[in-house]
């Protein structure tokens, strides 16, 4: 049981994938406290006014070894200006009355106070699941365990370089959705998307019955819009994580509703 | 808690991007451990162009000050200047093996990254080496020494601007490049199979010194003390020991401004449990689970982490960590250079420092002397 009611984080993101009236559910990825705490907030309201269904909200890191240079950046920024895991928990519960809200997290913060502290914590403030993205399926266990028991859906990652026994034990434990990460590398704006995309997308389908969604290298409309004639979910992180660093909520609700266009237009 | 290699410590805390590249890199580790024509070839580069084995040398001014027999194991005359290179060859070899021909690397004194440049250039691979910006200033002449070997150094501004930022920086090209690329991790730490690998290519150290003072004493040592910076040197000179009970293991750290400043690089004599580039190990952090910048005069052991193998032998007890600050070190590589006529690395320097501090009149130490201090004299020379 979660603290928003009788639904459960899986509960709440099916929904999300189900109501969204587009070719696919909308996921800006939103750095935490970046660029203020206030400001961040502002940011994640101006993306569910503009059309996000699902927010996935970063909990700033001091490694981040899955993130590009814009990610990384605005982490570290946050650091700097004493953004705490609490005070992104407090950005969460406020965004969790309209959308769900998904924690990407790096083990080491979960593992911290031990995962059904961190579990319990967040679910306390709302969050519908986590993604922890130094945490793959063979260490994973734990952590499922306390998501499960706290009502939250610990999403798994499917990578391109996933082998097919991978990618069906990850399916078989996958919470929520799966997060098909899109090519080998780390987050940030590409110019392509990689040619075997549909490919991956495919593999992961056939492993689960859970909605699966692309992140890692989109960023323009045009991206969102191909990616989502292939798959149930866009994740866009770095061209919004520029955006609030550089014009705030305004910037950030422009971004998304040009994306949420693209995606209803199809 | 799960079962990992090293009791609860190990795992592979990294992008699933990776975890492919990590189980063929274990295959590939295992396989060619078992063969032969690898191993032979390997030997033949430690002895021929490493210069193995490694003399062990009764330090005669420094047992007679005192008052027992200190056998140092010279690492320090190998080919680069350190006992990195042992690793370095090896990786390379199998990166050959398994068809990869671009090498990544990390470093923080440079040691590691002109062992890599090295092997690189004898074995004809592209060489990229991740450096923090702030170790780039203080081991200037490796960073010149890299560049002369054919290899790029990559600069890396991230943090602190050492070795941690390094390593993060090298892990990020991997997850991008594992297809064409091999990670030269340069100690025994990360996600598996690294430390285990790096403690195989590394154990030379303990093998030869075991026999050597076999030969020159007719028994074991008391001890052997060897400097913790991810712990490559100490692993590869404790593991031939471990069923050795008498044999006391002792793994210095680096207490930096003093281990009470907050400003140090003990995770073992003083960190928690928590996840640092791919492992679960001993990491200095705070209560959010951040990890903190380290701090010592030596970048070689300027790491938040240690070797998840390190993490279990402290808590089985096999395995002492005590922690010297950067004074005595200081003090340290002054007074080794002065009555032997070596000058040690700052890394090990924090060894001998504690080995000073705490003689064991009458008895035998063993000590492991991990590399040379050219690299440093600036570094001291300026304090
Ligand atoms: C001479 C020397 N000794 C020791 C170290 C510390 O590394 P490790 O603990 O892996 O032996 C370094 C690292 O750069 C070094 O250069």
């Amino acid at each position: 049981m979660s603290a928003t009611g009788a639904a459960t984080g899986a509960e709440r993101i099916a929904a999300a994938f189900a109501g969204h009236g587009k070719r696919a559910a909308l996921m800006p990825y939103l750095m935490g406290g970046h660029p203020s705490k206030e400001e961040s907030l502002a940011a994640g309201e101006a993306a569910v006014a503009a059309g996000a269904d699902l927010i996935e909200l970063g909990v700033p890191f001091s490694d981040p070894l899955a993130d590009g240079p814009v990610i990384h950046a605005a982490g570290t920024a946050a650091l700097e200006a004493g953004i705490t895991p609490g005070d992104v928990l407090e950005i969460c519960a406020a965004l969790a009355p309209r959308v769900p809200v998904v924690l990407m997290v790096y083990a080491n913060v979960v593992l911290a106070d031990g995962p059904e502290a961190f579990a319990a914590r967040a679910a306390a403030a709302g969050a519908a699941g986590l993604i922890v993205p130094d945490l793959p399926q063979d260490e994973a266990d734990e952590v499922r365990a306390a998501c499960d028991t706290a009502g939250l859906a610990l999403v798994a990652l499917v990578a391109p370089s996933s082998t097919p026994e991978r990618v069906a034990a990850i399916g078989a434990n996958a919470r929520g959705f799966v997060y098909a990460v899109s090519l080998a590398g780390t987050t940030g704006e590409r110019a392509e998307l990689p040619p075997e995309l549909s490919g991956l997308v495919e593999r992961v389908r056939a492993a689960t019955d859970l909605p699966v969604a692309v992140g890692f290298g989109i960023s323009t409309a045009e991206q969102a819009a191909t990616v989502g004639a292939l798959a149930d979910g866009v994740i866009v992180g770095s061209r919004v994580v520029r955006a609030a660093g550089e014009g705030g909520a305004a910037a950030v609700g422009a971004v998304i509703g040009e994306l949420a266009e693209a995606l209803r237009r199809g | 808690m799960r079962e990992r290699e090293f009791g609860p410590y190990g795992g592979r805390f990294v992008p699933e991007t990776l975890i492919p590249a990590l189980e063929e890199l274990e295959r590939a580790w295992i396989e060619a451990a078992a063969d032969e024509a690898f191993t032979a070839e390997l030997g033949e580069l430690l002895r021929d162009y490493v210069g193995r084995p490694s003399p062990l040398y009764r330090a005669r001014r420094l047992s007679e000050r005192l008052g027992q027999d200190v056998y140092l194991k010279r690492e320090d005359l190998n080919h680069t200047g350190a006992h990195k290179i042992n690793n370095a060859l090896g990786q390379t070899l199998l990166a050959r093996r398994m068809g990869k021909r671009r090498i990544i690397a990390e470093t923080g004194a440079g040691q590691h990254g002109v062992a890599t440049a090295t092997a690189c250039a004898l074995m004809d691979l592209e060489c990229v080496v991740y450096m923090g910006a702030e170790d780039m200033r203080r081991q200037r002449p490796n960073v010149e020494r890299m560049e002369l070997l054919g290899a790029r150094v990559e600069s890396v501004e991230a943090g602190a601007r050492t070795l941690k930022e390094a390593v993060s920086a090298a892990i990020r090209d991997w997850v991008a490049n594992s297809g064409t690329t091999h990670y030269v991790i340069g100690s025994a730490v990360g996600p598996a199979p690294y430390p285990a690998m790096v403690r195989d290519l590394q154990r030379t150290i303990g093998d030869e010194l075991r026999e050597q003072v076999l030969t020159a004493v007719g028994r074991l040592p008391d001890r052997v003390i060897a400097c913790v910076g991810g712990g490559s040197n100490s692993i590869g000179a404790f593991v031939p020991f471990a069923l050795d009970a008498d044999v006391e293991l002792i793994g210095v750290e680096a207490a930096g401004e003093g281990v009470a400043t907050g400003r140090h690089s003990a995770p073992l004599a003083t960190g928690a449990r928590g996840v640092l580039h791919g492992a679960f190990t001993a990491v200095l952090q705070d209560a959010d689970g951040q990890v903190l910048e380290a701090h010592s005069i030596s970048a070689g052991l300027d790491y938040p982490g240690a070797g998840p193998e390190h993490a279990w032998l402290r808590d089985e007890g096999r395995v002492s960590y005590v922690a010297v600050e950067d004074d005595a070190a200081v003090d340290a590589f002054k007074l080794l250079s002065r009555l032997e006529g070596i000058i040690p690395a700052l890394e090990p320097s924090h060894a001998l420092a504690w080995l000073l501090a705490n003689p064991n009149p009458g008895g035998v130490d063993a000590l492991v002397l991990s590399g040379r201090g050219d690299k440093d004299l600036a570094e001291v020379l300026a304090r």
